[in-house]
Order: structure tokens, then sequence, then C-alpha cells
């Protein structure tokens, strides 16, 4: 199935406001869905016969730096089947506020790969997955502070537990 | 900066809870980071009772090294080094995927001239029989048979060597460079890899013999740690460990990227010859059985790069190589077929912003990425294995960890 193909089966399916937009500028075309439909947008194109997108191979998760104020995450699905692949993305505003983390649904029922993909942009990025059955730190020691891959992401501390950061 | 919100922290309670309670009935067993057979500094935590795993729960992150954050910081082509540092036994592999991932954002993939191509996936086929004849021997010591993994690394120690003529080092090379290549191969290489390819072709039927219908080998991996194509599919498994489940899927083919549609060889699947579809076995033999396909790509590439594509005095690796590596603003997600299975990465490219003498705001053109996530094989790979080893016996699991044949600095990046 082609991208504008995709695009009309999910708004038939879904209606008008689940697609927000599409960026179609690039090599690879994305999708832009309302986060909270992301579920079942994926549960859909994952078991619908005509589309098949099975495979989940990269999520990301992306702060799209201060001035924007948006946090986002990217899906990328592959078909094995058809052997085609698309992207998908969903992003939210949010003020940066460490107690109100940018919250996105978990898609861990639909991919079991979403899992640890989930866990890694919670401890990177900072945003809270609803749904996810485990999500603790994957990458990071459990009481590390702060959110290294954001983009206002500074070490303060001189020492990390007695040890000084040069 | 304490956070407050507990909603965050919930899971990690949940964790120690599950693990205090597990103190009670059943036993807590931390095997690695320093465990031999779990291949680096991976820890799993085991809820065992006697001899029977309840539950796996991985800790990873012993060797992370903040690759994404440095791709955030350096050029393009200053990053090569760092991707060759994740799937360590097959650098070549990542830098290749790497580049031509940059490569595609700029345009000039077409460019690229065929000499070059050859001589890269000739070095990646190189690098990937490295790595295979590295996962099957440690394999073989992990479950108790130590003579395959000094064959295997007789054998691998030839490509070592090779590998540091083309490009100075031995495992870490920074070969393959974004638009071309660091050097052209040192002359009489090509005469070098076709004695080895003669030396090492009946060294796979030999390791057959010695592990392969092993009956201890065989007793000690089939019907072990099954993964069904469906399991594997939804866990995002790719490479050997995909194949091993029957499914004849190789991005080599399907992407069809390079100049590997040009090349004729199979892609060899799992078959339960002698247990299940999907067993440790099965991943094992495909791993076998790719190391013969590469030897096939190999020669072909040899073939033309000693006829048509002979070396030339003014041939240069570096001519088509863009002086600024600036792509237009877009985000692109490049994967490729590495050692280990599907390796991804994934650009966001956009202009930077910053402010003249005037301070006016203007947007600039940049060679640094502004945001780089890699999808390492072994990382999905891994993510299985509490999936696949629950309720099997502590000896099974060395054999599952094996056949899995992660490497701890891609799972970690």
């Amino acid at each position: 199935m082609s991208f504008e193909q995709i695009k009309l089966l999910l708004i038939a399916k879904f209606g008008e406001d689940v697609i927000v937009g599409e960026e179609t500028g690039g090599l690879q075309p994305a999708l832009l869905i309302d986060p909270d439909r992301i579920i079942d947008v994926c549960r859909e194109l994952r078991d619908n016969p005509k589309t098949y997108f099975d495979f989940l191979s990269c999520l990301t998760g992306v702060d799209y730096g201060v001035e924007d104020g948006r946090f986002g995450v990217v899906y990328h699905l592959a078909s094995i089947p058809y052997q085609t692949q698309l992207t998908l993305k969903v992003s939210k505003e949010n003020d940066r506020n460490e107690d109100e983390l940018p919250s996105f649904p978990s898609i861990t029922s639909i991919y079991g790969a979403a899992d640890w993909h989930e866990r890694e942009a919670y401890e990177m990025i900072g945003m809270f997955f609803e749904g996810h059955p485990d999500l603790r730190k994957l990458l990071l020691p459990d009481d590390w502070e702060g959110y290294p891959l954001r983009k206002d992401y500074t070490t303060v501390d001189k020492y990390y537990k007695g040890i000084k950061i040069d | 900066m304490n956070i407050t919100n507990s909603k965050y922290e919930e899971a990690l309670e949940r964790y120690k809870q599950k693990i205090a309670d597990a103190a009670t009935e059943e036993m807590v067993l931390n095997m690695g980071p320093q465990h031999p057979s779990t291949h680096g500094v991976l820890r799993l935590e085991l809820i065992t009772d006697g001899e029977i795993v309840k539950e796996v729960i991985p800790h990873i992150g012993y060797l992370h090294r903040c690759f994404e954050k440095h791709a955030e910081s350096l050029t393009y082509q200053q990053t090569i080094p760092f991707t060759d540092r994740m799937d360590y036994l097959a650098s070549m592999n990542n830098s290749h995927i790497w580049c031509m991932g940059v490569e595609k954002m700029l345009g000039i993939d077409q460019e690229i001239p065929k000499r070059i191509e050859y001589i890269r996936v000739l070095v990646c086929e190189l690098n990937r029989i490295a790595s295979h004849l590295i996962a099957i021997g440690t394999y073989g010591i992990d479950i108790g048979a130590f003579t395959p993994f000094l064959w295997c690394f007789r054998d691998r120690e030839h490509i070592m060597g090779m590998l540091e003529w083309v490009s100075g080092s031995r495992m870490l090379y920074n070969y393959i460079w974004v638009g071309g290549l660091f050097y052209d191969l040192p002359v009489g290489f090509e005469e070098r890899c076709r004695e080895f390819v003669e030396y090492f072709k009946p060294k796979t039927a030999e390791l057959n013999q010695l592990l392969t219908d092993n009956s201890i080998f065989i007793q000690r991996t089939a019907n072990i740690g099954v993964l069904p194509m469906d399991v594997a599919i939804n866990y995002g498994c790719s490479g050997p460990m995909l194949r091993g489940s029957g499914l004849k899927w190789d991005l080599r083919r399907i992407d069809g990227y390079s100049v590997y549609p040009e090349l004729d060889f199979e892609v060899p699947i799992g078959t339960g010859m002698v247990g299940t579809v999907g067993d440790c076995w099965d991943r094992y033999k495909v791993r076998v059985d790719e190391i013969d396909q590469s030897i096939r790509i190999i020669e072909q590439c040899l073939d033309r790069l000693q006829k048509e594509l002979k070396r030339t005095p003014e041939f240069d690796p570096r001519a088509k190589m863009p002086r600024k590596l600036t792509p237009k603003p877009q985000d692109f997600y490049f994967r490729g077929e590495g050692a280990k299975g599907e390796l991804g990465f994934y650009f966001i490219h956009d202009k930077k912003r910053e402010t003249d003498k005037d301070g006016n705001l203007r947007l600039a053109d940049t060679e640094v990425p502004f945001r780089v996530k890699a999808r390492g094989p072994s990382f999905c790979n891994l993510s299985v294995l509490p999936e696949i080893s629950r309720g099997v016996m502590i000896a099974d699991l060395i054999a599952i960890i094996g056949s899995i044949d992660f490497v701890l600095g891609e799972v970690d990046r």
C-alpha cells in the first residue's frame, strides 16, 4: 500500500482528526498522528491484512529544542509480508517541568520491541509512557538525576557520588 | 532537582518489592556482570526455584558510552569512529551503514564509484565472517567445547591481519568514510585475500564435523530456547536470530542497498533439522551457513576488483568526498544488515540557530545532526531473552544467551 492509501485507510477507519498532519518533503514521508490514538492506529496497521506492519524497527524519543517546546516520539514500522516501511510521529507541547513529563500512550501491548525502546526514551529524554508494564531506567543507574538527551541538559553537579566530574 | 511526582518512581518500587518478595520463597541469583558466559558486562538477575529459572531480569548499561549524545555534538565524519565502537566485532558493517545513511541524505549515494562500493562490501563481508567466527567459537566455550574456539580464533586472526593491513587497525577501523574510503586497498591485497579464501573454504566443513554434528552439542542446543517466528517479529529480532526462526529476511536482499543486488548469494534459514525450528541449534547453524555465503560474496567481489574494476594509478578513493557534510533539513531512517541483524540509524538534521554579532537570530548550515538514534540489532535481540527463558534450567540459559550472540557495546551504545 502506498503512503496515500494508508492515510485514506486510517481516515476511513478512525475519522479525519486521527491524522493531524503529514511530512512529505524528505526522503521518507511521515504521518503525524493524534497522540491519544496511537495505540489504535498501530493495532490497525499491524492487524489489517492490507498493511501488516508487524515489525517495529525503531522507536525514538525526540526533544525538539527549548525554543520549540515540543517533545515527540517517532515510530518506524516495517511490514515483513509487503516489504514496506512507514514512519509515524506523535508530539506534545511541554514546559519542561520535571514533575509533569510529556506523557504518551505505551505501545508495548502491540509491539514487544517497544518495551526497551520506551524505557530508553523515558530515561534519556524524560517522557512518560502510560500503560508501560515496567518503566524503570534501562541504561542509566536507578538514581540518576536529570534527562541526559534533553537539549537543555547540563551537568550541574561537580560531583557524582563523591567522584569529581571534570 | 528532586522529583516529587511518585508516578515516575512507581515501576522502580514495584521491582524492588518483587526482589524482596522473591527472597522468601525463591532464590535471587545474580549472573554477571563479570560472568564469562554473559559475553561482556551483562547482568542478569534470575529468580530461581532450584534449578528452574522462573524469571530473568536483564540489567544493562554497564558499557553505556553516550553514543547518541556524542553524535549530537560531533560532525557526521567525526562520529564514524564512535559507530565502530558500537558492535566492535563487526566495525566495518557499522560504519558502512552510517556512511550510506549520510550519503543518502546528501543525495550522493548514486555517485559513489563501483570500485569503492565493492571494496566496502568486501571488507564488510570479511568482518561479518570474523564476527560469526567469534559467535560460534565462544558459543562452543559456553557449553563446554574448547577446541572450536581455538580453531575459530586461528582463522579469525587471518582476517584481523588483513583488515589491519587495509586500515591500520585490528578491530576499530575507521576505514569507510562518507563518500569514499580512507585509502585504496593496499597493493597485493586481492591476491592475499584469494589465498585466504582458498585456505578458509574447507574450514567450515571441519567446523561442522567438530561442533555442528557433535551429539553432545546437539543435546545441549536442540529444542532449547525455541523462539517462535511471531514472537521474534513482535520483539523486533532480526538477523540470524530471526532467520533461525525460519523467516527469509535479509536486508541485503530486501532493501538491496549498495552492490548487493549484483551479487549472488543465498539466505540461509533455520529448518529445525535436529530439533524445533527456532531453537539454539538453528540459530547457530544459520551463522555457520552464512559464513559460506559470505565467502561466495567475497569471491565475486574479488573477481570484479581484479577484472573490470581493477586498480588504476589515478583512482582516488577520496575524490567524491564532499568537503562539507551539510544535508538539507530532514529526518531519515536508514537500515542495513549488520552482522547481528538490522542496524538502523535515525537522523534528524536541522539548521543550527545562532546569533550573529548584531544579536539577530539566524539559521545556519551545520555539519552536526540534531538528533541521532542508533537501533542496535543486539539491543532488540536481547530484549526477547526474558520471554524465551521463562521456566528453563540455569544451564540452558547459558546456551540461550550464547545463541543470541549480542555484543554489549551495541546493546549499551
